[in-house]
């Protein structure tokens, strides 16, 4: 399968990151991306980008400073008014534009809605191969881009390459890589460039913003607590008890997949490959087994807790602490005790 | 208006298990399910067609045992399957899986009267890239609406439509011009029963079957595994850690207050 690189993909070089804007505001995930993306630059010893565009100059400028103090080397902008608000034409057009001007051999997005809608778009312009949700990334011995991800169903991953096609590009969801320490001060080489099209030529309107009441609306990804629940809870009433333990710790509850499909939790509670992806600084799974799809939605939890019946159930290969019990007596005497000792800390301090 | 509706087979994913030895799937004997994200897609497209009038058109890309998932998708409402198989699309990842779907789709325009809108689900419960939607809107030239959460508007006369579309931190609402591709958000609708006379019709209904050939595929270098930029090389089992899980309650018989008393306590003094 692998064969000598066509020609005209020898010129790819380099490794960018295509920013993603939020109002006005970079979404952490590009920061992660940027961290991970120095890692693959520094091996191929190729420098690292990223792509800032947007509507609002000064945005775009702040965010520039924001890329090279989490890494990057060089910043390529587009500011125009048609990027104010993230649509798929522009944007698509601005990004394959960028790319086949300056030519990257691996570009990496977020995988969020506004990632994962642009990403599809500019492989299937480029006609190269897009490697989705990988929670991996490396350079194998010859070079090429190594994007790892979750297979379906059991206990497995797989290692996808785009061999003979560039740029290589995968998504990478929030919260999967470590967020890279900041360098205030550290600078770079900014490369603007202009769209070129006018408004007139853009179907797709932008009519309004409905934002989300903060009420109610989980915000699992950067919480320092999570406690989530699974099917060893064995009904819908028992989510009480996980509730009520991450409410006694001031962290957000959550639970695995099928608790979603059961609707004993809502789509934004659920945690792994195709839930959230969390990394707090303490996770207690309770009636959870640990497969692969849960699993890369939580390693990045510093201390994980398992409380499961099954001493052999997959979790206990990466949960650091474990009791092996039914979670539904476990649950509320670990409320109990949290509470108390969060007390006596409380009047100790 | 004629609406086509894009759904996929797949492996009912709770039943899957993976071989303990050769470390690959053991698909023999798995049930398969219409892609659960489709239904959603589905149940707009039957609601729009009961709105406007015209058809709809299932389609699907997969061996000839897919010809099930179109038969359900008849029985729910759909007026019309196609079965896009042929050996030369094994092994496509989702840029030659969109060609393939976009080549039909372009075939089905011709024959049956081009669609304005377009649908898919937001991603499948196996592969699960979310690739594929866009994928095809880009070939087809489609205006690409992706996570749509509710339909706002449409209006057939003048082309256009207006959505709200799920973004991060709230909803955009856009208005576009048809026709559109549609990826629609779980949770967006509610999949009706299908009557009686569905359930019949679906027996009896004569799905479309086509070839590469059929589709007016030529170039079969698009397709399959040659038509795949990505090469998945390697599947492999997570390396456990060196040391499993430390157990806190040794002692058979220990109560869960002292169970818990000494989790926390080795929470405390844990140093990560
Ligand atoms: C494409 C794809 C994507 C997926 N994405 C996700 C995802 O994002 N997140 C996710 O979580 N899953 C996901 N899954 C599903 C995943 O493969 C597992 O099926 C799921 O995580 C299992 O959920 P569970 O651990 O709650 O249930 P089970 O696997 O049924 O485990 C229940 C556990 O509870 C234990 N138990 C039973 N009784 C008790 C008791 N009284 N007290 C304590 N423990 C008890 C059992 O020993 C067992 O270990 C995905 C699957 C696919 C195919
Ligand atoms: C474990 C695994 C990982 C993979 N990883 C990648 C990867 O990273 N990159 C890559 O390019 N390919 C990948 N593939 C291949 C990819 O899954 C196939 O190309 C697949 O046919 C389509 O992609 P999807 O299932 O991800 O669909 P998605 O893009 O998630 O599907 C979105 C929608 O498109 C429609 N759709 C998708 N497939 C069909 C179909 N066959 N017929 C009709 N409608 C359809 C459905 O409406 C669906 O809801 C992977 C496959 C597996 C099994």
């Amino acid at each position: 399968t692998r064969k000598e690189l066509p020609e005209h993909f020898k010129a790819y070089r380099h490794v960018w990151v295509a920013m993603e804007m939020e109002h006005g505001k970079v979404h952490p995930v590009s920061f992660e991306l940027l961290g991970e993306g120095r890692k693959l630059a520094d091996k191929r010893g190729v420098e690292l980008a990223g792509v800032v565009m947007g509507g609002d100059g000064e945005e775009v400028a702040a965010a520039a400073i924001e890329a090279f103090e989490h890494g990057a080397d060089v910043v390529y902008t587009i500011v125009d008014p048609i990027l104010t608000h993230y649509r798929n034409d522009p944007y698509t057009r601005a990004l394959t534009d960028l790319v086949n001007t300056y030519k990257p051999e691996i570009l990496l997005l977020g995988a969020t809605n506004l990632g994962r809608d642009l990403a599809g778009s500019v492989a299937t312009t480029l006609l190269t191969g897009l490697t989705a949700d990988c929670t991996e990334l490396a350079i194998d011995d010859e070079g090429s881009l190594a994007a790892t991800r979750p297979t379906f169903g059991g206990s497995l991953l797989c290692t996808i390459f785009t061999l003979n096609y560039r740029p290589q590009m995968a998504t990478v969801r929030p919260r999967v890589m470590a967020m890279p320490e900041r360098e205030p001060g550290r600078r770079g080489r900014i490369v603007s460039h202009d769209l070129g099209l006018a408004e007139a030529e853009i179907v797709t309107k932008v009519l309004d913003f409905i934002a989300d009441g903060d009420s109610g609306r989980a915000a699992l990804p950067y919480a320092d607590i999570v406690v989530a629940g699974g099917l060893g809870l064995r009904s819908a009433e028992n989510m009480q008890l996980v509730k009520a333990l991450a409410a006694v710790l001031g962290g957000e509850y959550g639970g695995s997949r099928p608790l979603v499909q059961k609707g004993w939790i809502t789509a934004d509670r659920q945690i792994g490959q195709t839930g959230k992806t969390i990394r707090p600084r303490l996770y207690i799974a309770a009636g959870i087994s640990g497969a692969i799809q849960h699993r890369v939605g939580v390693e990045g939890a510093d201390t994980i807790v398992a409380i499961n019946t099954d001493p052999n159930a997959p979790i206990m290969e990466f949960a650091h602490l474990a009791i092996v019990g039914d979670a539904v007596k476990i649950l509320p005497a670990l409320t109990d005790a949290f509470a108390r000792h969060l007390s006596v800390n409380r009047l100790a301090s | 208006m004629h609406i086509v509706v894009c759904i996929k087979q797949v492996p009912d994913s709770a039943q899957i298990r993976v071989h303990p030895v050769t470390n690959t799937i053991m698909r023999q004997g798995v049930p398969t399910i219409i892609n659960p994200y489709d239904l959603f897609a589905l149940e707009e497209a039957l609601r729009l067609r009961d709105r406007f009038g015209g058809e709809v058109t299932v389609l699907t890309l997969g061996p000839p045992m897919a010809e099930d998932s179109l038969r359900k998708a008849l029985a729910f409402g759909a007026d019309r399957a196609v079965l896009l198989t042929d050996r030369f699309f094994a092994g496509s990842d989702t840029l030659a899986t969109s060609f393939a779907l976009s080549m039909a789709l372009k075939k089905i325009g011709e024959e049956f009267g081009e669609p304005p809108i377009v649908f898919t689900g937001k991603q499948t419960i196996d592969g699960d890239t979310a690739q594929v939607g866009p994928g095809i809107a880009k070939r087809r030239d489609l205006n690409q609406l992706t996570y749509v959460a509710r339909i706002v508007e449409v209006d057939p006369a003048a082309g256009e439509i207006a959505v709200e579309r799920r973004a991060e931190g709230g909803l955009q609402v856009l208005k576009s011009r048809m026709p559109v591709l549609i990826t629609m958000l779980e949770g967006a609708n509610e999949m009706r029963r299908g009557t009686l006379d569905n359930a019949l019709g679906a027996a009896r209904a004569q799905v479309v079957r086509w070839s590469a050939a059929d589709a007016g595929i030529e170039d079969l270098t698009k397709c399959g595994l040659r038509g795949s930029p990505t090469i998945v090389k390697k599947v492999f089992a997570p390396t456990a850690r060196a040391e499993k899980a430390k157990r806190v309650n040794t002692e058979e018989g220990s109560t869960a207050e002292a169970n818990a008393a000494a989790l926390v306590e080795a929470i405390f003094t844990r140093q990560p």
